[in-house]
């Protein structure tokens, strides 16, 4: 019962269907991406205190952690879409599964970069050949080459197959970034934040991340949205739905 | 005003950090927002023109 029932999952799936819904929600994660974006800025730098030991530095935490939280995080939803549009032949999810790429490839260039610039002056080098960065830049490449494989293969349905069964044997790789802290000596610190554990951090630190982090999820649900509507249009250019609406002939102009 | 920019000799790698990360996100939508116009675009024409043959026959 409740979410899973009441929401008609089947007439959604239909790209005719989602388009206008997926028109319809994008002004409203907008405004959540925009008013706790504001708001964890702001605490970011006015609300959270110096750290004692790190300095000011310490601040590229709240846009690093959720960033990389992120990219690890659209992978997986991109990986689910994958195995939905290849065993379920679900259209829709081959289309989520593109939409996604680009945002989780930004956001992951995004966790190495603000890693990068975080530990320069925190442990002297901007790079360093550890388990964590190095799984994290292969999550990286996983993403370019699932964006490569679509943009390669002209027939969409075969660029679906190769690029999602890439991005399913990918996904091996998220255990090991989430866990190569752990399994290897590395210089990056361990979890922050842990299910298992009390949090290492300030609770106001801890919340201005969390509120950075939802920030970040909204923005993505927004950008992506926006993105696979023109994938829709574009892959479904010959339907009459499209047609009529692009034409004007009927129907409003969005 | 510069106390807060210095970020206490640290400026630097911040707002090398928060400005890409600004700078990426907002490229990304203004990017996705263009190129679904482009489509739009190009897919009316090629309607219309469908809609044009198909009064003319």
């Amino acid at each position: 019962m409740g979410l899973m029932s009441s929401v008609p999952w089947y007439h959604y799936s239909a790209p005719k269907n989602f388009y206008p819904l997926a028109g319809r929600l994008i002004p409203w994660f907008w405004g959540l991406a925009i008013v706790l974006t504001v708001v964890g800025l702001y605490m970011s730098f006015f609300v959270a205190p110096t750290d004692y030991k790190q300095g000011e530095a310490y601040r590229i935490i709240f846009i690093h952690v959720p960033a990389a939280w992120m990219s690890m995080f659209i992978y997986l939803v991109m990986a689910a879409y994958a195995i939905i549009g290849l065993a379920w032949k679900v259209r829709l999810a081959d289309m989520m599964a593109s939409a996604l790429a680009p945002t989780g490839a930004m956001f992951t260039f995004l966790a190495l970069w603000t890693g990068a610039f975080w530990g320069k002056p925190t442990w002297g080098t901007y790079w360093v050949w550890d388990a964590r960065l190095t799984s994290e830049l292969i999550l990286l490449f996983l993403y370019i080459g699932f964006i490569s494989l679509q943009s390669a293969i002209d027939d969409p349905r075969r660029a679906a197959k190769a690029s999602g069964l890439l991005a399913i044997v990918g996904v091996i790789n998220l255990p090991i970034i989430y866990f190569s802290v752990k399994w290897w000596n590395t210089l990056h610190q361990g979890a922050s934040v842990s299910p298992t554990m009390a949090p290492k951090m300030a609770s106001i630190m801890l919340i201005t991340m969390l509120i950075m982090a939802v920030a970040f999820w909204m923005y993505t649900i927004a950008v992506v949205l926006m993105r696979v509507r023109r994938i829709i249009l574009q892959r479904e250019r010959q339907t009459t739905w499209v047609m009529e609406l692009l034409s004007g002939a009927k129907g409003e102009r969005r | 005003m510069s106390d807060f920019f210095a970020m206490g000799g640290h400026g630097f790698y911040i707002w090398a950090s928060y400005g890409v990360t600004a700078l990426f996100m907002i490229v990304e939508v203004i990017a996705v927002i263009r190129s679904k116009r482009t489509v739009e675009k190009r897919l009316a024409r090629l309607a219309r023109a469908e809609a044009r043959t198909k009064n003319a026959l």
